[in-house]
């Protein structure tokens, strides 16, 4: 079953070349990860500015959902740092995670506001409980991300796109600086993955920085100011259209991708695809 | 002529039933609380290995007490906590699945446990206390430390509500928001281990898991929302633990066997109005 894409080099928009003030949000030096015997990630060298959006393009087990849990700080690299911007040690937390929808028990008794309130709680401290300001956090995420008034909705009664913005207000309410979304389009319909971009947008325009996994190349091509095309390793990362070449991804997909060239487009025929996913892709 | 005030008064007339209601409204208080997590992190399973495993720890207390009933209570707790340091070592340095771990752990402490109590003559009576409760035999003393402990798991669990949801819903955020969550999760599996030494008079080893599982399972049906869920637990396993020594007086079957059948009654009873009132929501656009 092919999944047919089209990267047409014409139609990608043009970007300005990233931005060179301040310093990066994120740096990783020499990363290397493994475990149970393998390697999941190996000499990862990247540096993140402040306020992009990065797209994290690869085939299943490229180490995309490992190298997100190294930058949340929840897997410790085996080599290499991580080094994450106005991260004060022991202090302030400024990476959120927003999981894949398939890795969430929707059934877990909780209500819309409760899972964004999770967000605040290393903010109020153990043993202490959410106060007015907090549930002004609270409503002004979900405000922004369009889900007002649905604050008492058990969260199984959400639909798919409104349970991953849900968890961005999350992110939100956190007051996180860096974002790390894990498949966000993944089982969404069209509008709803356009919803994702445009508050994906609008976080950009408040400089928060977005670092997105995806398996649909257009839509990384498109919305995103960079893109790491990874396998195990950095194939490619920097301009969607240095990255989008015919030999970096059949470097970084191999025999689970077809590049069909003609004049001046290239058709990307990819079988691999989203549903299932990268869940073993972790020691938990 | 009996009336039905007669019907429910009557047992109360006698001492040891007042304290084995008073028992066991507390016991289902707290194990449904605690249960409400038991049952939506799906440990049922370790929940009910657990209780078996306190035996062992209970024996201990039984033979150096000589009958006392503070050892039993310590001795059952150490046993509790070995078991899940036990379990959680096993499965980590033998990369067995954790139900291998929990089956090996459970059923090695049990048997130990029925062999150093039937290394006392005559031990059958007292192996079928620990195992199906006693609770009619609960005295004043065991309703003080009942009282202590009770108290002290239901604070535990509202000063770190917020910091168990976010561990049982969402582990990785914990993790990324940098909680103490190995402390936390020893932590509740702590609480887990104090209820199940603290239910061990009332309904036993052998049942205990109901205590933990069927309660908050039947307020899961009823809400969707965490602080619902355990509060209606609680009241369901209260009015349980009371319904069931009723029927243990009146019926005069054994009083754990009582509650644990009224729990189950009213899951059932819950289930059924649901699936009907489903069935019926379902129908009614149609007509």
């Amino acid at each position: 079953m092919g999944l047919f894409k089209q990267l047409s080099k014409s139609s990608l928009p043009m970007y300005h070349v990233p931005h060179e003030q301040g310093s990066p949000i994120l740096e990783i030096s020499g990363l290397t990860v493994r475990y149970d015997g393998h390697t999941a990630l190996e000499e990862l060298n990247i540096s993140l500015d402040v306020g992009e959006r990065v797209a994290v393009v690869g085939p299943n087990g490229a180490g995309k959902s490992t190298l997100f849990k190294v930058i949340a700080g929840v897997l410790p690299p085996t080599q290499g740092e991580v080094q994450v911007y106005g991260h004060e040690p022991g202090g302030h937390i400024c990476i959120a995670y927003v999981p894949q929808r398939s890795q969430v028990d929707w059934r877990f008794p909780v209500t819309v506001a409760d899972v964004v309130m999770m967000g605040r709680i290393s903010k109020l401290g153990i043993m202490r409980w959410p106060k007015a300001r907090d549930w002004e956090f609270v409503r002004g995420a979900l405000d922004v991300v369009g889900l007002a008034g649905l604050e008492k909705r058990q969260i199984s009664e959400l639909s798919g796109g409104q349970q991953q913005r849900m968890f961005i207000a999350r992110a939100l309410a956190q007051e996180a600086e860096l974002i790390l979304m894990d498949e966000p389009f993944t089982g969404l319909d069209f509008p709803s993955q356009e919803d994702i971009l445009h508050i994906i947008d609008l976080l950009h325009e408040r400089g928060v920085t977005i670092l997105a996994s995806t398996h649909d190349l257009n839509l990384a091509g498109d919305h995103f100011d960079r893109v790491l095309l990874l396998n195990r390793r950095v194939v490619g990362f920097g301009d969607p259209k240095q990255v989008f070449l015919p030999e970096l991804l059949l470097q970084a997909y191999g025999g689970h991708l077809r590049l069909v060239q003609s004049e001046d487009e290239v058709f990307a025929l990819s079988d691999t695809c989203c549903e299932e996913d990268e869940s073993h892709d972790h020691t938990g | 002529m009996t009336t039905l005030a007669d019907i429910i008064l009557e047992p109360l007339g006698y001492a040891f039933m007042v304290r084995g209601m008073l028992a066991a409204l507390m016991v289902g208080a707290v194990c449904a609380t605690v249960g409400t997590y038991v049952v939506l992190r799906g440990m049922a399973f370790f929940g009910d290995a657990l209780a078996h495993a306190i035996l062992p720890g209970v024996a201990v207390g039984y033979l150096v007490g000589g009958g006392a009933r503070e050892p039993l209570f310590w001795g059952a707790l150490l046993a509790a906590i070995l078991s899940s340091i036990g379990i959680g070592a096993i499965s980590k340095a033998t990369n067995l699945r954790e139900d291998a771990a929990i089956g090996i752990v459970f059923s090695g402490m049990f048997a130990l446990g029925i062999a150093l109590i039937s290394s006392v003559r005559n031990y059958t009576v007292d192996l079928a206390h620990f195992l199906f409760g006693d609770v009619l035999g609960v005295s004043n003393s065991d309703l003080v430390l009942t009282a202590a402990l009770g108290s002290l798991i239901l604070l535990a669990v509202v000063l770190f509500y917020k910091e168990f949801l976010v561990l049982s819903f969402d582990p990785l955020l914990a993790a990324t928001l940098r909680l103490p969550d190995r402390v936390l999760e020893y932590l509740l599996l702590i609480l887990i281990a104090l209820a199940i030494v603290v239910s061990l008079q009332t309904v036993g080893v052998a049942l205990m898991v109901a205590m933990l599982v069927t309660p908050a399972a039947t307020a899961y049906l009823l809400t969707r929302r965490l602080p619902y869920m355990m509060l209606l637990a609680a009241l369901i396993a209260c009015l349980s633990g009371v319904l069931g020594l009723y029927l243990s007086y009146y019926v005069s079957v054994s009083s754990g066997a009582a509650i644990v059948l009224t729990c189950t009654g009213i899951f059932a009873l819950t289930w059924a109005a649901r699936s009907l009132k489903k069935t019926h929501s379902e129908r009614a656009p149609a007509s």
